[in-house]
């Protein structure tokens, strides 16, 4: 029904596609494997599994404290991970790229060390359309400090509802914490704006760009953000590594979050003294093969170009939201166009439940994410429990598009509403 | 991973009508369970007269599975003795957790016997069980009340 459509896209798919092997699997029943869920995780290219095999196989050994060969061997490796993210997402140094387990531990080293200093009085500025990593972290820094969680709303259309911005932000707000682009419906947040006026009132900005990161390129420099955080394995990354950058003055500031190994400066059985950012965040033995992983990843999204990987979602995106609109009885969640939409898309099927949509598209090896993904509030905003959300990478083909549309007429026979 | 053994149409038709649904009074415990993961939600209210299930009436929000197996579940206690009830519950989790390798037991359970397929789909799993969760759950509850009451 849709052969007549076409997209335009600056990549080369076929060549894309043949550095993942895992997107040739066939699956059960010999359905071909349809990965529309990068959004929940990203597949990985040969090169990034090649990285870690070689530092596994050749180079493996403590970093920093370890004196001898292999040590230095992966000191440098770990540490040319951290240059490379630097680079990767425009910051001035590579001492401003502090490497944790996953986005989910930057964003509660950014509450915590942040929320050290929130008093009764004192408020925080979220969004609902939030995930949980960005939520917990601030409502439990609130309970700890007596400081007011406020939110902007969402509007109809899916976008932050800044009508009440002169409102929210006050010289009591000292965080504004906010995601980039929504995991959930998909929307790309007018970071830079809103940070002006944030901190045209004091407050510290801190972006969640789980989302954002993988999907076009980010310049820290310019982007007006205070702190940053974002996940490995969304970028085509090994998981178990993730990254908070800040601004050094900023981070210089703060105090520890984790206290153990390497983030210390002198111990003494009376009190301790801490290593300079970014060791002062990084306790403990690091994430040494996954920021080598990590280093590859971004190396081969650079390759490609990120600013060919944004054009490719923004085309991918429109040419599925078309698509979705020619299934009766769908409704998307959040933007119906491509404007300012990142790579993923929620949306309900009325009369089915979303996991039986995806248990039903599963079955023809359509692999996408079923459930309040992590984002319950702004479902309940929309008055739903749960929706199916089908998200996008640089291996995405219309024919994976197609094979969605047509997977959800079947979900429609099979349930007998068609 | 065949889709007509997962979806039998005993349970489409227990998800289009399930049976027991509305919260009902009187009531002696009511317990509000939850699949975090996916947000299946489910209200559950049980009534006992001695060591007998009297009533059970649900208000559950989800997937056809979880609604489909609560419904059945209430077919499955109401009725019966608790000691009854739970032993159901333990023959359906070993038919859950059976990868498909246990034969089900008609004469026990009845229209649960439908969900043998569920087994093979992993992700499922939780979503038949969790009616049952808050049915033992609360069925614990009312039990230990009364224990708590005739004790003090």
């Amino acid at each position: 029904m849709t052969d007549a459509r076409t997209l335009s896209s600056p990549l080369d798919l076929q060549s894309v596609r043949a550095d993942f092997p895992i997107l040739s699997r066939e699956l059960a029943n010999g359905f071909p494997l349809t990965y529309l869920d990068s959004a929940n995780s990203s597949q990985k290219p040969r090169q990034v599994v090649q990285a870690l095999e070689d530092h596994y196989l050749r180079h493996n050994a403590n970093v920093a404290r370890a004196m001898h060969q292999l040590g230095a061997e992966a000191t440098a490796a770990y540490e040319g991970g951290r240059d490379k993210v630097a680079a990767f997402i425009g910051a001035p140094s590579r001492d401003e790229i502090v490497f944790t387990k996953n986005a989910s531990e930057a964003l509660n080293l950014a509450a915590h060390t942040l929320g050290a200093s929130l008093k009764p009085g004192d408020e925080v500025v979220i969004s609902e359309m939030e995930h949980h990593s960005n939520i917990v972290p601030w409502q439990l820094a609130c309970e700890r400090t007596g400081a007011t969680l406020k939110w902007f709303g969402v509007t109809e259309d899916g976008r932050l509802d800044l009508s009440t911005i002169d409102e929210l932000l006050t010289e009591r707000t000292k965080v504004v914490a906010l995601t980039w682009v929504s995991n959930a419906l998909g929307t790309i947040n007018p970071i830079a704006d809103i940070a002006t006026k944030a901190h045209a009132v004091g407050a510290t900005v801190v972006v969640d760009a789980s989302q954002a990161v993988p999907q076009f390129p980010v310049d820290v420099s310019t982007l007006g953000a205070d702190l940053l955080a974002f996940t490995g394995h969304k970028v085509v990354g090994p998981t178990g590594i993730g990254v908070l950058w800040g601004r050094y003055g900023l981070l210089a500031s703060l105090p520890p979050f984790l206290g153990g190994g390497e983030m210390i400066e002198v111990v003494r059985m009376t009190g301790s003294t801490y290593a300079a950012p970014p060791a002062r965040f990084e306790a403990g033995t690091p994430p040494i093969a996954q920021a080598v992983g990590l280093g590859a990843a971004v190396d081969y999204l650079t390759g490609i170009g990120m600013d060919k990987i944004a054009a490719h979602e923004q085309s991918i995106v429109e040419y599925a939201l078309e698509g979705l609109k020619t299934v009766p009885g769908l409704t998307i969640l959040g933007p119906k166009d491509a404007t300012d939409h990142g790579g993923a898309i929620s949306f309900e099927l009325d009369g089915v439940h979303p996991h039986d949509v995806a248990t039903v598209l599963d079955t023809r090896g359509i692999a996408v994410r079923a459930g309040h993904h992590c984002a319950r509030p702004v479902h309940e905003r929309f008055g739903v429990q749960s929706s199916t959300r089908a998200s996008f990478y640089l291996y995405t083909t219309p024919e994976e598009v197609e094979a969605l549309v047509d997977g959800l007429g079947f979900v429609r026979s099979f349930f007998k509403l068609a | 991973m065949q889709l007509d053994s997962l979806y039998q149409e005993i349970i489409l038709d227990h998800y289009r009508s399930p049976h027991h649904a509305g919260l009902a009074e009187p009531y002696d415990v009511e317990v509000h369970h939850v699949n975090p993961s996916c947000g299946d939600e489910v209200t559950l209210r049980v009534e006992l007269d001695g060591d007998t299930v009297t009533g059970v009436t649900h208000h559950s929000v989800g997937c056809s599975i979880s609604q489909a197996a609560t419904s059945v579940m209430t077919d499955l206690v109401i009725g019966k003795p608790v000691a009854e009830g739970m032993a159901t519950y333990e023959e359906f989790l070993e038919l859950m957790q059976g990868r498909g390798n246990v034969e089900p037991d008609e004469e026990v359970l009845e229209d649960g016997v439908a969900f043998a397929g569920v087994a093979q789909f992993p992700a499922r799993v939780k979503c038949a069980l969790l009616g049952w969760s808050a049915w033992r759950d609360a069925t614990a509850q009312a039990l230990a009340a009364r224990e708590g009451v005739s004790n003090g």
